[in-house]
């Protein structure tokens, strides 16, 4: 019965699923999903060579946080939706005091304090809250009827707002904007009434000004400003826009060719290890190579938001649902704001941007993702 | 809540989930659709915008300065070269210590505080992968010492530049003029593509007249060179066109001896060939060293030249506007002979002064009683007798003189090539009322008669006017440009007196070979040794005013007061190969004074170098060195 159900699902697979499905279940992991972020990984990496110069050393370097990363996805596929479930309150509580902590006694990077030291070993609290919170939304959701009742959605919205104004205090917009959306993405889920959510869009619209002079830093304005027009600034904040989005079309349709980006290569395109690695790819493989990449995304989202479907208890699909919506966010703001759609935020471009803390979180999300998928097949048996 | 509910709303919630991922799915396709749709702008309908910009972003246009044409004297000799000037350079990159380097810089080649100060305050303005010049014109033997102890500074190296230098720089200091950097002033005139690799420029004198054509055309290369400007490499190359090589007229070893015939002086001597215009030499004493200009002057030098009381830095030969006294005479007596007013048999009575009629007003001799009862034109010449030329000029009158004079480059810029040549002055009738709005009075003709008065020429213009004399009517605008690489460049013919019969020509050169001839002429103690025919005229010219623009120190005034001494010639008389112009300021006697300066340079032109002199040595432009070294020895 359950192999019907797969089959219908994903024709033409049945026959190497059938083949692996005992190890897959045994290590809880989904197959499909490990191949498909293995080959986004590997396609980062021949990127990253191209970006760092032809660097083995930090292609390798990259290479040892992956490992580790998919490692930890392995581990946390583990995990029952039961445990995380249970676990949800207590991590919630836990992350909001660290992220006090980091208001208070954090390590500054750049003028923001967005890390915290730990006996030599620095970590931001809030890559555990891209967790957590929706985590925490999904537990709180999941022990009441649904759809939820105003009562409720309003104070999953104080769940949401806590640890996001912690956040705007380091202050990192991009990650605070990105975390509450991942906590929203989980009210959404969970069939919260359509005029709540038509009012709260007149609500933030009447908000935005407020906001724009009130909350957000002068520098966050300034960015946004230089998307609007980067010949504004032209050397200083505009420059990376400019730069990048000069990279991405000088790429063309089929792109320099791998290693033969002059805009990385002679180093006019910043960041281009990290947030800005997309208009590497662009300017090397053309929009061949972009809408290659966004159909592998694509693959990714789908195969997340079909597992998610799966599963039994609304906490795990709440959960999965909102990880997975999250993913295309990160590649959505990333790419958008690389090529001058969106305001630079520092949204890293998920598995293909260096950094090992980005890496972790995101495979720790899959890993609750596949953990969701197993759970669901052994319920079958 | 009972299981029956429970299962019933696990029910319910599933159908909402899969509608609200429905709706999800949606959102999400159109939110991909914006980014393909935003790409899709970027890389297919903005490419060729993006395209250009990033090449613009990595190719640049470097300018390759051209070389600078050389000057050479007739006979090859080099006068304005291009020598490479070594800099000393530390690229901050490449050195571990920087205060280390400098200490080891500092025990080879011995450094100022003001250079480290200058070095430091450089480095701070410049990438760290930039030679940072430390030291300029560094010698040759600091950069051997340099080289052996290279491996312990690594990141400091020599660079080479090619400067302008002027092995004779105060020789030909006026005539050549110099190169200096680009100013603000040239900046608005010069063509800002071709000389956007060029520093420097002609400031003055033949640099400055031959500018262009010296200067020479910009070459240009592609460098692909990445975000901080650091060149990665040259893509294409199109090499400058060199200036063009110029030749002179001026041969370096007359204009030698002519600027050693003025030593202790203030003074000028032009000489040029009558037939060609050609100019052989052309000096203004005292020079000054223009090699100092190149690279800036130090206001410390400049305030020393500009404040020497003998005004080195004045262009005496083109900017010096002397009356040309006694030495108008021949060209008046000459003027006489073809307007009728006297023959050569015409003799006068000179009681040692002249008065017109009707005016009780006399005008001196020089010659205190006179020169005697029975005064013709040849005798006028050659004792240089004011009267009779008192009595011409007025029987001429202002407007024939004015006439005659100009059709002898008087009053009017030669057209020499080079800078701020001035005119002189040739007055006439229009000339008062224009200038001084009053009517021309006939004794200021007679004064014009003896070269005083308002008339001023420059010893160039003097040059000149004893070329026609030489030529017999032609007159010619001097040049000093003989050839460019092998091109012949000829002096234009500006006239020629085809009216005046030969038989007046005759007159006048026999006149001026008695100066020297005659044991009564006023050139007579050029006479001795000499082995071809010269005709000359001497000249003493009255120090009235100064010419504008001058000024003497007042201390000294009485010594700057006394007469200049004038002096021309040509020669050989019956075949002439070379006329001479001499101005020596202040020297009081033209024919003593000025005349053996005018022989030294005619005999070291028809002549040649003396032989025995000549020590042996492989390079000529070291034979010459060594033969105007030795000159001065003697």
């Amino acid at each position: 019965m359950n192999n019907s159900d797969f089959l219908r699902q994903m024709p033409g697979d049945s026959r190497s699923m059938g083949n692996q499905r005992s190890i897959s279940q045994r290590l809880r992991i989904d197959i499909p999903l490990l191949i498909l972020l293995l080959i986004l990984s590997g396609v980062g990496l021949a990127v990253l060579y191209s970006a760092s110069d032809g660097s083995m050393a930090a292609v390798l370097r990259q290479g040892r946080f992956l490992s580790v990363a998919f490692v930890v996805m392995i581990l946390v596929a583990q995990l029952h939706p039961e445990q995380l479930q249970r676990w949800a309150p207590f991590a919630y509580i836990g992350v909001l005091l660290l992220l006090l902590a980091v208001d208070f006694v954090g390590v500054g990077a750049k003028g923001a304090q967005r890390w915290l030291g730990v006996g030599g070993f620095r970590f931001q609290p809030s890559e555990l809250a891209k967790l957590v919170l929706p985590m925490a939304v999904a537990w709180y959701l999941s022990i009441h009827p649904l759809p939820p009742g105003f009562r409720h959605t309003l104070i999953s919205l104080l769940l949401i707002f806590l640890p996001t104004i912690l956040i705007v205090m380091q202050p990192d917009l991009g990650t605070s904007i990105l975390i509450a959306t991942s906590g929203i993405f989980v009210l959404f889920l969970s069939g919260i009434s359509w005029t709540f959510i038509a009012s709260c869009m007149g609500l933030l619209a009447l908000m935005a000004y407020p906001m724009w002079e009130f909350v957000l830093h002068d520098y966050q304005r300034q960015r946004i400003l230089t998307l609007l027009n980067p010949e504004l600034d032209k050397l200083g904040a505009g420059w990376n826009i400019i730069q990048s989005k000069t990279a991405i079309g000088s790429g063309g349709f089929e792109g320099k060719g791998w290693m033969l980006g002059t805009q990385s290569h002679l180093d006019f395109l910043p960041e281009s290890h990290t947030d800005f690695i997309i208009a590497v790819l662009a300017e090397e493989f053309g929009l061949r190579g972009v809408l290659l990449l966004l159909l592998l995304y694509g693959l990714i989202i789908s195969r997340g938001l079909w597992i998610a479907s799966q599963a039994k208890h609304c906490f795990g699909r709440l959960l999965g649902g909102s990880i997975i919506l999250t993913f295309f966010v990160y590649v959505f703001v990333n790419m958008g704001m690389v090529s001058g759609l969106l305001p630079v935020v520092g949204v890293p471009l998920p598995l293909v941007s260096q950094g090992g803390t980005s890496l972790v979180s995101l495979l720790v999300g899959f890993g609750v993702l596949m953990g969701i998928c197993a759970d669901e097949r052994l319920v079958h048996q | 809540m009972t299981r029956r509910q429970q299962l019933k709303n696990t029910f319910h919630e599933r159908r909402v989930y899969r509608h609200r991922v429905t709706v999800s799915i949606l959102i999400l396709l159109t939110m991909t659709t914006i980014v393909v749709a935003r790409y899709s702008q970027l890389q297919i309908s903005d490419y060729d915008i993006y395209k250009t910009q990033s090449d613009r972003n990595r190719i640049q246009l470097l300018p390759i300065a051209p070389k600078r044409g050389l000057i050479f004297d007739r006979n090859g000799m080099l006068l304005a070269e291009n020598i490479p000037s070594y800099t000393l350079t530390v690229v901050k990159e490449r050195v571990q210590s920087l205060d280390d380097t400098l200490a080891i810089i500092n025990e080879i080649i011995p450094l100022s505080d003001d250079d480290i100060e200058q070095f430091r305050k450089r480095l701070s303005r410049r990438r760290p992968y930039e030679a940072v010049p430390l030291k300029f014109r560094v010698s040759d033997e600091d950069i051997a010492k340099l080289a052996v102890n290279r491996h312990r500074v690594p990141g400091v190296e020599i660079d080479a530049q090619l400067v302008r230098h002027y092995p004779e720089g105060e020789l030909f200091a006026h005539m050549l003029g110099y190169v200096g950097r680009i100013g603000e002033r040239e900046v608005d005139v010069i063509d800002p593509v071709n000389y956007s690799g060029t520093h420097y420029i002609g400031k003055i004198g033949l640099e400055k007249y031959y500018e262009e054509l010296l200067h020479g055309t910009v070459g240009y290369q592609n460098v692909e060179s990445n975000a901080h400007g650091r060149i990665l490499r040259v893509l294409e190359r199109h090499d400058p066109l060199p200036g063009g090589d110029i030749k002179l007229n001026v041969d370096a070893y007359v204009q030698r001896v002519a600027y050693d015939a003025l030593e202790g002086q203030r003074g000028a001597i032009v000489a040029m060939d009558p037939h060609t215009g050609g100019v052989i030499a052309m000096v203004s004493a005292p020079g000054y060293d223009t090699n100092l200009f190149v690279n800036g002057i130090s206001s410390t030098d400049y305030n020393a030249l500009q404040n020497d009381p003998d005004l080195p830095l004045y262009n005496r030969t083109l900017q010096g506007q002397y009356p040309p006294a006694s030495t108008i005479k021949p060209i008046w007596g000459l003027a006489g002979l073809h307007y009728g007013v006297i023959t050569p048999t015409t003799r006068i009575y000179d009681p040692g002064w002249f008065s017109l009629p009707d005016d009780s007003r006399r005008y001196r001799d020089w010659k205190r009683g006179g020169h005697g009862s029975s005064i013709n034109l040849e005798d006028a010449v050659v004792e240089s007798c004011d009267v009779y030329f008192y009595e011409l000029a007025y029987k001429l009158g202002i407007d024939r003189l004015h006439n005659f004079g100009i059709r002898f480059g008087l009053g009017n810029a030669t057209g020499i090539d080079n800078t701020n040549e001035r005119s002189g002055l040739m007055p006439s009738r229009e000339w008062k009322e224009q200038s001084r709005g009053g009517h021309w009075y006939p004794g200021e003709t007679i004064n014009v008669g003896i070269g005083q008065g308002f008339m001023l020429a420059t010893p160039l213009q003097l040059a000149v006017a004893t070329s026609v004399i030489a030529s017999r009517g032609e007159l010619r605008a001097p040049r000093l440009l003989a050839s460019v690489g092998d091109v012949p460049v000829v002096a234009p013919l500006m006239g020629k007196m085809e009216d005046v019969s030969s038989a007046n020509w005759d007159a006048i050169t026999r006149s001026m070979e008695q100066v020297v001839n005659s044991a009564r002429g006023t050139g007579r103690g050029l006479k001795a040794g000499l082995t071809y025919r010269m005709a000359a005229k001497s000249g003493t010219a009255q120090v009235v005013g100064i010419a504008a623009g001058e000024k003497y120190d007042s201390s000294a005034l009485h010594a700057r007061n006394r007469d200049h001494a004038l002096f021309i010639a040509f020669a050989p008389a019956d075949d002439p190969k070379i006329a001479v112009a001499v101005v020596i300021e202040n020297g009081e006697h033209g024919g003593s004074v000025a005349g053996p300066a005018a022989r030294k340079v005619i005999d070291a032109y028809l002549l040649g170098k003396p032989k025995d002199s000549v020590p042996e040595t492989e390079n000529s432009q070291d034979a010459v060195a060594a033969l105007a070294g030795a000159e001065n020895h003697e």
